[in-house]
């Protein structure tokens, strides 16, 4: 990592490579596609002076697989992208999650559907982000709405990544991506790090896929001495096959559990100026930022306004919602698709709010005065 | 390593048997020829990674006793080529089938082939999807029966040796089930080729082939094998015998720069110029 603790004019993605690095990624592997370039440009030089791996792969499809792969191989991985590259990165998505691979995947949304707006930015991969890939499976999705915090937020998602054995998904757009802030990073001592927890038994004792409590089992890496199996099919405590039903049970409540145990661990939110808010903005991403201007310029009208970020996607977090709604009755959810998260919330507020959508699909960015637009024509008193 | 016939040592005998390949299938003798090449060339286990794909022959990798990994279809090669590289200390052999390797995987094998990777794969060639059913593969040859194909293959098959020749492979050979020392030695030789080396194996499907195609017992598709192959060397010497039939042994032998040695250059000359 270069130039912590001074301060540096970085780009949404630089800030993601520094991130990576200072969170002990070691292998990275992409495909070309905008607006993720620069990652993997800026790390093609960082990873090779850092004594990591960069590999350009034939597409994402391989790239997802080169991250599992490595991953196995014992070291921190990550992979970015956008749009038509995530999709191809599903299946594989997919595999992380059922053999519990721990790896990153930088989404940077751009506006779709397809190849749609490859330049401009857009918030439509939410849904897919948590529903991508098929069958029950499990992943973390976070969101930064400042270049700052696509670099905590990258070191994040390496150590969730490492903590539950999940793929974890950095869902940033093309405004954060490209948006260049002043920046102080932490000097790299600072820096928590979470290393993925390895067996302490020996290889005969093993079980890669134990049925423990918590649901996060130990994970060795290849070539250390444990020489199981990895599979995606759904396989028993060792890794092996099975159809048997007992078996099949255990192993995918075993996936959810882990997750759902870790929920105060892994959802985070911010709130801006709600304590006395009658008014909510559920917004993340670069809409969040339009979202605390809104609020400003509603409480200089008189409008009481204020914001609840969501920095964690998925597992949705239906706990602070819930307990928003509560006292707040008026919810306005502004995102750049045709409403996602919106739908969240309707569920988690079960009618205990009213809850306005707020939506721009043009690839321009969704403007504070929208958001206050919104709010002075949606609740008219 | 201690004595031990190979397949003592090298099978998960207690976890994972008996094996779901049918009777007569010839998966389990690629297998044996690939855990005897291991065995003469002294890999320590646990310094050997097995990556499959997905079918019969995916699941190669749940039977033996490595660092195994059973990928999804067509993409073991991509797999394969990130833990290879994240710790190119193991011997990563990479087992796929016709279908798996060269339909769905046909994009991964060729830029793993370009990028010339210490990498060994071994291509399960039965000419048939067997596990789904028996559809045309991209080596069904023309006019043969499959499930999608049921009044002859209209598609022309992949010469799977040209293939990985001209997309960079520098090592590539063709062995057959039915001549099992020399398919255990072209293994140990390409295991041994540092850079992407190929390996095709002639393999029968005696359950689902065969039976499209009128010839439902494995003796009498090995017999095939034995009446349509011929060795490189003996097809020089007798010339006109040799016509028409599909040959056995190394085509391709040559030196190309290694990916991971690149990359170890180029991260000298980086951390060189700091």
């Amino acid at each position: 990592m270069s130039g912590s603790g001074r301060e540096r004019l970085l780009m949404g993605n630089e800030a993601c490579t520094e991130g990576a690095l200072a969170a002990g990624v070691k292998f990275f592997a992409s495909y070309p596609i905008t607006p993720a370039n620069e990652i993997g440009e800026i790390l093609s030089r960082m990873l090779p002076e850092a004594g990591g791996k960069f590999i350009q792969m034939e597409d994402e499809i391989a790239s997802m697989a080169a991250i599992i792969g490595a991953s196995l191989g014992g070291l921190k991985s990550m992979t970015a992208t956008s749009g038509p590259g995530f999709s191809l990165m599903q299946e594989n998505i997919g595999f992380a999650s059922m053999a519990e691979v721990p790896c990153v995947v930088v989404n940077v949304m751009r506006a779709g559907p397809s190849t749609g707006l490859p330049t401009q930015p857009a918030q439509g991969d939410v849904m897919q982000a948590r529903w991508g890939t098929h069958g029950d499976h499990v992943v973390i999705v976070i969101c930064p709405s400042s270049v700052r915090e696509t670099f905590d937020l990258t070191v994040r998602a390496v150590n969730l990544s490492e903590k539950y054995r999940v793929p974890v998904i950095l869902l940033t757009d093309e405004v954060i991506a490209h948006l260049r802030e002043k920046v102080t990073l932490p000097a790299p001592e600072t820096i928590e790090r979470f290393d993925r927890v390895k067996p302490t038994v020996s290889p005969d004792w093993y079980k890669p896929f134990d049925d423990v409590e918590s649901g996060i089992t130990s994970m060795a890496n290849f070539g250390e001495g444990y020489r199981y199996h990895v599979t995606g099919l759904t396989h028993d405590v060792l890794g092996f096959p099975t159809t048997v039903p007992s078996e099949v049970k255990t192993a995918i409540e075993r996936l959810h559990r882990k997750i759902a145990l870790g929920l105060s661990d892994i959802i985070q939110v911010e709130e801006f100026m709600l304590k006395d808010a009658e008014v909510a903005i559920v917004a993340y991403g670069c809409v969040a930022r339009s979202a605390k201007s809104a609020a400003l310029e509603l409480r200089r009208r008189g409008i009481k306004a204020g914001v609840l970020r969501l920095i964690t996607l998925w597992p949705f977090p239906n706990a602070p919602i819930g307990k928003m709604v509560k006292k707040i009755k008026k919810i306005v959810v502004p995102e750049m698709n045709m409403g996602q998260i919106y739908h969240e919330v309707v569920r988690v507020s079960s009618a205990k709010a009213m809850v306005k959508k707020c939506n721009r699909v043009d690839g321009d960015m969704l403007t504070p005065g929208e958001i206050v637009e919104t709010v002075m024509k949606g609740f008219k008193r | 390593m201690s004595y031990k016939k190979p397949i003592y040592q090298f099978l998960r005998a207690e976890k994972k048997f008996p094996l779901i390949w049918c009777a007569g299938c010839g998966n389990g003798i690629i297998m044996g020829a690939m855990l005897r090449a291991i065995y003469n060339l002294k890999l320590d286990k646990d310094k050997v990674s097995v990556v499959s794909g997905i079918g019969c022959s995916g699941r190669v990798s749940t039977y033996i006793d490595f660092n195994t990994l059973h990928t999804t279809h067509g993409r073991a090669l991509a797999f394969a080529t990130g833990l290879k590289f994240a710790r190119p200390e193991l011997t990563v052999i990479v087992a796929m089938g016709d279908g798996d390797a060269l339909a769905i995987g046909g994009n991964h094998f060729i830029h793993a082939a370009r990028r010339n990777m210490d990498l060994t794969a071994i291509i399960f060639n039965n000419m048939i999807y067997g596990m789904t059913g028996g559809q045309i593969s991209p080596t069904t040859p023309f006019g043969m029966i499959a499930s999608t194909a049921p009044e002859g293959n209209i598609e022309q098959a992949f010469d799977i040796s040209k293939l990985a020749e001209a997309a960079g492979a520098t090592f590539v050979a063709r062995g057959a089930t039915y001549h099992t020392e020399q398919l255990e030695m072209l293994i140990e030789q390409a295991i041994r080729k540092r850079g992407f080396s190929v390996v095709e194996v002639i393999t029968q499907c005696p359950t689902i082939y065969g039976r499209y195609n009128r010839i439902a017992s494995a003796v009498d598709m090995l017999k095939w094998q034995e009446e349509h192959t011929i060795s490189i060397e003996e097809a020089k010497s007798t010339g006109e015998k040799a016509k028409d039939k599909i040959l056995t042994g190394v085509f391709l032998d040559i030196e190309r720069p290694e990916y991971i040695e690149q990359y170890q250059k180029l991260v000298e000359k980086m951390q060189g110029k700091k």
